[in-house]
């Protein structure tokens, strides 16, 4: 309807169809910064980059990374679920304390437990979507040069290596050859004695034992620190991060560029961003109090009358559920930080596949806010067992079922998207529906879990871990795999192998209901989270079966992952050339000079926004989509010298040559 | 460049429509001002913290006397105050491009905030050498007093003042560095300092009722 009553640029129609990039009507006092001209030396343009592109594929690699790591540490832990006490040699090798004589300690596996959710959750759930492809494509499809603070922007980046760089130093700080036990590990970072490998108190890190050091056992000593530590660098970088796309997303959209035209992916990096925003800080000054009952002597965490080995502790006064109220109010957040970007993915690549615009935008954006502000009011749920009042818990309860709306009203549009769609099963398509249906999976557990009467009998057992999984794990990685396919020609200029998409599409998805739908039947039987080893309880050896056939689908769904990685590898290098436009989709990544983008993404020239993102099948259309940029009739004719725009003609009208010749 | 950019008649009416600021500030306004709500939410996840622990604990010590304490305390704040007050004045001097005057009122600024340093770190000192106050125990003299008081006094007033006092530093420090460049600066820039320093002052209209007057001693003994 803006188009209709908006005055015309004469010289909006010659295409391409761009303004100058001085038409930002504060650049006298804000200069663009576009001004620094694109990087030559080798280090400057790939290392210590500050274009938003090389920083988002250097996210997206380092969350690859971690994802392998994070797998890997999941299949150690099947192994050693599935055969308890077995010898692994390879295992000595790696890690001589966890596994002497190539067997797990218990210790070992609850590390490995710790180790793989705070990889997986901060540097993969969160570093991809939103640091990965946030950075790379919100700054190209709002239509502008680069983030706001490009230096901030490599600023958080490295600060985020820095973060797993400590974070992987944890598992080998103690009982390692090199670094352990020197006087550094053991008075600096409290470690020394404890002769395990990394730290045990899970990504949820619950105090006391974690308030205390390591005189509350094996894997609270340096390694926890090292743990905790990782994860408040992890914090400043997510908000560095998170105030660059607000601001980007807010200051720099191009001419034409309303809110109500982003893209759903911009709406959910935006959405992301705020929740980030707000939810790092609190666990950043939970995290600095955790440090300073480990190693100031205060209490904040610690209650009064603990005793180890026979001896009451000095401290009092603090409390444990304290931790637990201030970590889940960044924790359900963060569940959302980790899925949003995967439903605006999913959202833009339906629509695109679907040659259909989305069903519903308006509904999807404020479904979109909707859930993320619910977001910050159900932490509670988390704590059901923490001997909350019962009237807490049914307002929690409440709370929590009522994020299940906007969740149903994004899955009926998805649905609504596809329905009598002529659907193309690319590769990108194939994730993102596997995403809509990992989502529906796992969320409507998500509704048994809300009810505080049953979740009372299930918590901490296999019907949650397969719950959050399914939901906040897969699903969001699935958004990555589909971001990954969809986005790959734009930032590598090549096409990946579409035989081994499919190939790597179908073992992962039927392996990762394969390890997750068993795991629901264990937790109702009541197999509990975090053990190492189920051998000594008898009602449990009826599941045997299971627990083999979720580890033989965790076995072929990581191998699966091996097709990704080469297909990825392999298609930087020799895949088939990409075309500007490969999917025939319609918003601005799409029309950028070059593939991949120039470094100030539209080469001097920021493209003007006629319509919305998603205009497939548009009737009287040449083709089957309309670009962003694609001007309407009524302002041709204005730039034809017809007169002045006709108003009225909505999105009817097409140019007929709008989109500038990308193909 | 502006004359350039209002040469073409404008594409779109209204401010959220793209090509322009829609609050009308720069980025780096903008950033300070998400900065300041998120930092805004560290401070309230530690005062929300320290109120958790204190309604849940057996008793809470009161150990601030009105004299000399609360008028010590009150004096800082009134430091703090004050220094608001000059980088209004800076801001203003700065708006009317008088860069002189802006320097000036600048300095002052820091100077307030260099005041309430030195009188809160002679605070703290006071309280870990003279009464014995740490960050994990209570003195004893307190505990005779408050016999189930909860050493998490000390660790909460340390914790939040010590964050409190690194901010006022670092603003201190961020506002020595616009002075010294004021020449280079534009009027934003020192409006963006003195948001931050507001800010820091903000928090402070916090933490004192919250930290010192909700633990005045109204009958200390002796009197």
């Amino acid at each position: 309807m803006e188009e209709a009553t908006t005055p015309i640029e004469p010289s909006a129609a010659t295409a391409p169809q761009v303004v100058a990039a001085e038409a930002d009507p504060h650049a006298g006092a804000h200069p663009p910064h576009g001004h620094h001209g694109p990087p030559t030396g080798f280090i400057r343009k790939y290392i210590f980059s500050i274009d938003h592109k090389v920083i988002g594929i250097q996210y997206l690699l380092l969350a690859i990374f971690a994802a392998f790591v994070g797998m890997f540490m999941s299949v150690l832990m099947r192994l050693n679920l599935t055969w308890p006490g077995r010898k692994w040699t390879i295992l000595e090798t790696i890690f001589p304390l966890g596994a002497p004589g190539g067997v797990m300690t218990p210790e070992f596996y609850l590390s490995l437990v710790t180790m793989h959710g705070t990889i997986m959750v901060f540097f993969v759930l969160t570093t991809a979507p939103q640091g990965g492809f946030g950075n790379y494509f919100l700054p190209i499809q709002v239509g502008a040069e680069d983030m706001a603070f490009p230096v901030l922007n490599m600023l958080s980046f490295w600060v985020t290596l820095v973060g797993l760089v400590v974070l992987i130093a944890a598992i080998f700080v103690e009982g390692s050859t090199i670094i352990g036990n020197t006087d550094f590990v053991n008075n600096f970072l409290g470690g020394g004695g404890t002769g395990t490998l990394g730290p045990i108190g899970g990504w949820t890190g619950y105090p006391p034992l974690s308030a205390l050091g390591k005189i509350a056992g094996p894997g609270q000593g340096a390694g926890a620190t090292l743990w905790i530590t990782s994860i408040a660098i992890f914090c400043v970088a997510s908000l560095l991060g998170a105030l660059n796309f607000i601001t980007t997303l807010l200051n720099m959209r191009t001419r034409g560029m309303t809110l109500m035209r982003m893209p759903l992916t911009c709406w959910s990096w935006f959405t992301t961003a705020i929740l980030a925003l707000l939810a790092f800080p609190v666990l950043l000054a939970a995290g600095v109090l955790l440090l300073l009952d480990r190693h100031a002597g205060t209490s904040f965490f610690i209650p009064g009358g603990l005793v180890f080995s026979d001896a009451v502790l000095a401290n009092k006064g603090g409390s444990p559920i304290l931790w637990q109220h201030l970590f889940w109010f960044f924790g359900h957040p963060e569940v959302y930080i980790a899925i949003l970007p995967g439903m605006g993915a999913t959202s833009h690549i339906l629509s695109t596949f679907a040659r259909k615009p989305v069903f519903g935008y308006r509904a999807m954006v404020f479904a979109m806010f909707a859930i993320g502000l619910l977001g910050f009011f159900v932490w509670g749920h988390h704590m059901f067992i923490s001997g909350m009042d019962p009237r807490t818990s049914i307002a929690f309860s409440v709370l929590t079922l009522s994020i299940g709306v906007p969740s149903a009203i994004k899955t009926f549009n998805w649905l609504g998207t596809l329905w009598g769609a002529k659907i193309r099963f690319t590769s990108p398509m194939m994730f993102a529906i596997g995403f809509v249906s990992l989502f529906v999976a796992g969320g409507i557990t998500g509704l048994v879990l809300g009810q505080t009467s049953l979740d009372l009998f299930i918590h901490d057992g296999y019907f949650v871990l397969a719950h959050f999984h399914l939901v906040m794990g897969v699903a969001a990685i699935f958004g990555m795999f589909a971001g990954v396919y969809f986005w790959f020609p734009k930032m590598f200029g090549r096409m990946m192998s579409e035989r081994l998409g499919q190939l790597h599409f179908w073992p992962t998805f039927i392996g990762v209901y394969g390890i997750f739908v068993p795991m629901h039947i264990m937790g109702i039987v009541g197999m509990p989270r975090r053990y190492a080893s189920f051998q000594e309880y008898d009602f449990l050896r009826p599941l045997d079966p299971l627990v083999l056939l979720v580890t033989v689908a965790a076995i072929v769904t990581a191998a699966a992952q091996f097709i990704f990685l080469f297909n990825f590898i392999w298609s930087i290098f020799k895949g088939e050339r990409a075309s500007g436009n490969p999917w025939e989709a319609t918003t601005l990544e799409w029309v950028t000079p070059t593939t991949p983008p120039p470094h100030d993404n539209f080469g001097g020239h920021l493209p003007t926004v006629y319509r919305g993102p998603y205009e497939f099948a548009v009737p009287d259309a040449p083709e089957d989509y309309i670009l962003q940029t694609t001007p309407d009739a009524g302002e041709e004719n204005v730039a034809a010298g017809a007169g002045h725009a006709t108003a009225g003609q909505g999105v009817q009208g097409s140019s007929g040559n709008g989109h500038n010749g990308q193909h | 460049m502006s004359t350039h950019a209002h040469a073409a008649e404008p594409l779109v009416a209204d401010d959220w429509s793209g090509g322009t600021f829609p609050y009308h500030i720069g980025h780096r306004k903008l950033g300070m001002w998400l900065f300041i709500v998120s930092d805004a939410l560290t401070f309230s996840a530690l005062l929300i913290g320290y109120s958790y622990v204190r309604v849940s604990s057996d008793a809470w010590p009161a150990p601030f006397a009105f004299y000399p304490s609360i008028i010590f305390s009150t004096v800082m704040t009134l430091c703090l105050l004050a220094s608001s007050f000059t980088m209004v004045m800076a801001v203003s001097a700065s708006a009317r491009r008088d860069r002189r005057r802006a320097r000036r009122w600048i300095g002052a600024t820091m100077l307030g905030g260099l005041t309430f340093l030195a009188l809160h770190i002679y605070e703290w000192l006071h309280l870990i050498n003279d009464y014995g106050l740490k960050p994990f125990s209570l003195p004893a003299e307190w505990l005779a007093r408050w016999p189930q008081a909860s050493p998490l006094f000390g660790a909460t007033f340390f914790a939040i003042t010590g964050l409190h006092m690194f901010h006022v530093l670092t603003g201190v420090i961020y506002l020595g560095y616009i002075a010294l460049r004021i020449r280079r600066k534009t009027h934003e820039d020192v409006e963006i300092s003195g948001l931050y320093w507001h800010f820091v002052d903000l928090v402070w209209m916090f933490v004192f009722p919250m930290i010192y007057l909700l633990s005045v001693d109204f009958h200390p003994p002796g009197h």
